[in-house]
């Protein structure tokens, strides 16, 4: 800082002889020009992004075609010279098959699984923070919940594997077979312990902060006129918050909800760790191993790195693709909500 | 009367109910979540050996010096490449974009904050790693890292600057300061912890990243050389990630004591920036 203030006074003594007004419309169209750069950077970050991913992976796009959405098969073919097969003018090893519906369908599976447990958990955690925790405690509650949305996510794979998977293989899952097993997708083997009911935990304690945080604020941020008038017409506190408050901020609610929706679609290590990385088998239920797209992006490389044809590797930046653009919607729309959801705010104070 | 209460009690004894069930499910997460972090430093703490931090790995044992150098230097290297591009988009942001300009940049930030951070490995990879041919080095793994932090630097500093009092601004214009000047001196002061929380809430993300790495940064047994290409770099979450499924003791105490290690670093540097968020708003009440 220091630094920049002398420099700029060494160079406003060694110009002041220049005329002044030049020297002031210089400076100012460097600094433009200079932080433009920057901002198109991060501009166009995304669309280089989309672009690089698109290219390297158009050859799997073509060469997959629409099997790509409805094959369950992921088979990167036979390394061992059989020869080649060639699709729409790409060729990969004989017997390859990329289908990505497993992965595809186990990342919406999980991401809506957990939403299921998490909002709810969410909301009532959010609402207890704002209006039954102390006033003494509640710096530290709010600190509490910042801090565990930073915990590195493969602190939660690793606390995921040693203690959760033992637990639900161990415990959990026999039991709920054993007792619940009449109600579907809830019979039948009760598995190793890594799989959706795993991650579906794992990535609920991820999501669950980031969404009491959010919520939190949108309630904090409307005003208590509201609450007041639901009290003073005879519905007590309870009622007044979930049916004034929580309702006039739904939007706020919404739009948080859509937000870890997509962080839970983009979730990798601590989901990797526990899903059981399931290939070509859908979960027969809660309890079967899953694999999701960004799981299986990772824990696939090195197996399509011996790919001679390089097409796995290509199948795999078409996954990405799809991931990409699954969490872009998500949260273009999410933002969008949020954005009217502020103006709205805006125009009523 | 004892019609009333009658009718009012069933509705009230609801309220409650529903609140205690909302303040145990708060105790319920904050409980749980408690555990894990008792668990992993209960584990991880005992397991931070002096020597550890002086030993780089050795195939399932050894130190963690090779890895916290790495993820020292990746963290360091991206973010000296966000803190340039992020306070330039987030000044000329504030300073110079016309309103359209801002939206869309405001926009294209947030929107990149949600991008998984897998996909920004394998956009790396993809383009850097394979196309240009650097093969898993620093300048890849901090650059995903970079990519993954910049809209939390963009944000805070749009934020603080925005914040910055137009009158001030004037009133050093008014004595004839020039921009660069005003900038300089005006702004940037007043931002300055604002912008440092958004550093340092990136920094804290930065060193807990995993999947963006993999891709990029590789994995390498031995201290990081200072070279930017062709030089894979070892990470700590690295360790945690892969040394927990070895079936070795030794592989086991090193992922928790990485664990640990992340833990603390993460925990620092949420406690640093919220000092400066502190101190930030001390700072601007004594001004008013």
């Amino acid at each position: 800082m220091a630094a920049i203030n002398l420099s700029v006074r060494d160079a406003a003594a060694k110009k002041a002889a220049s005329p002044p007004i030049l020297q002031r419309v210089s400076a100012q169209a460097i600094a433009r020009v200079v932080t433009g750069v920057a901002a198109l950077i991060s501009f166009g970050i995304i669309f280089l992004m989309l672009f690089f991913l698109v290219a390297y992976a158009y050859p799997a796009i073509r060469f997959n075609g629409l099997g790509f959405f409805i094959s369950p098969i992921w088979n990167i073919g036979n390394q061992y010279g059989s020869g080649t097969v060639t699709r729409a003018g790409f060729s990969a090893e004989a017997g390859a098959s990329f289908g990505a519906l497993v992965f595809i369908f186990g990342s919406v599976v999980t991401a809506v699984i957990t939403m299921i447990f998490a909002v709810p958990l969410s909301l009532m955690v959010a609402l207890s923070l704002v209006y039954r925790v102390p006033r003494q405690i509640r710096p530290l509650a709010n600190a509490l919940v910042e801090l565990m949305a930073g915990v590195p996510s493969v602190v939660y794979g690793l606390w995921g594997l040693v203690v959760l998977v033992p637990w639900i293989g161990g415990a959990l899952a026999p039991w709920v077979t054993a007792h619940l097993g009449f109600i579907p997708f809830l019979g039948g083997a009760s598995g190793s312990g890594n799989g959706l009911a795993a991650s579906v935990f794992i990535l609920a304690l991820m999501v669950i902060p980031i969404m009491v945080a959010t919520t939190r604020d949108v309630i904090l941020a409307q005003s208590t006129s509201l609450f007041e008038a639901s009290m003073a017409l005879g519905s007590t506190s309870w009622q007044a918050m979930t049916w004034a408050v929580v309702p006039s901020v739904r939007k706020g609610v919404v739009a948080s909800v859509l937000l870890a929706f997509g962080r839970a679609l983009g979730e990798t290590i601590a989901v990797l760790m526990v899903c059981g990385a399931a290939i070509n088998s859908f979960p027969q239920n809660f309890f079967s191993p899953v694999n999701t797209i960004a799981a299986v992006i990772v824990s696939q490389l090195e197996s399509a790195l011996t790919d001679a044809s390089g097409m796995a590797q290509r199948s795999l930046a078409e996954l990405a693709c799809v991931l990409f653009i699954i969490t872009l919607l998500v949260n273009v729309i999410a933002r969008g909500i949020m954005r009217g959801a502020d103006r709205r705010e805006g125009a009523k104070a | 009367m004892a019609e009333m209460t009658r009718g009012v009690a069933p509705k009230t004894y609801a309220s409650r109910a529903w609140w205690a069930l909302s303040v145990a499910c708060l105790v319920a997460v904050i409980g749980i979540l408690f555990a894990i972090f008792a668990f992993v430093l209960a584990r991880g703490v005992p397991a931070l050996r002096p020597e550890l931090f002086f030993t780089p790995t050795h195939g399932i044992a050894g130190g963690l010096s090779n890895a916290i150098v790495g993820t020292f230097y990746l963290v360091a290297i991206g973010l000296f490449m966000v803190i340039v591009v992020g306070l330039g988009t987030a000044i000329w942001t504030v300073e110079f974009a016309p309103p359209t300009g801002q939206k869309v940049i405001r926009f294209m930030v947030d929107v990149l904050a949600g991008i998984p951070s897998i996909v920004v490995g394998y956009f790396l990879y993809v383009a850097l790693v394979e196309t240009a041919g650097w093969g898993f080095s620093l300048i890849a793994g901090s650059l995903a890292l970079a990519i993954f932090m910049l809209p939390y630097v963009v944000r805070a500093a749009d934020v603080a600057l925005t914040n910055v009092p137009t009158a001030l601004k004037e009133g050093a214009f008014a004595l004839g300061a020039r921009p660069a000047m005003v900038i300089s001196s005006i702004n940037f002061p007043y931002a300055l912890p604002g912008i440092l929380t958004g550093v340092l809430v990136a920094t804290g993300i930065g060193l807990g990243e995993t999947a963006p790495l993999i891709y990029t940064a590789g994995w390498s047994n031995y201290l990081p050389q200072l070279a930017l290409t062709h030089s894979p770099v070892g990470y700590l979450t690295y360790v945690v990630w892969t040394y927990i499924s070895q079936p070795f003791e030794e592989s086991h105490q090193l992922a928790y004591a990485a664990a640990a290690l992340l833990m603390i670093f993460v925990f620092l540097t949420n406690l640093l920036a919220r000092s400066f968020v502190e101190y930030k708003l001390g700072g601007n009440r004594q001004r008013n």
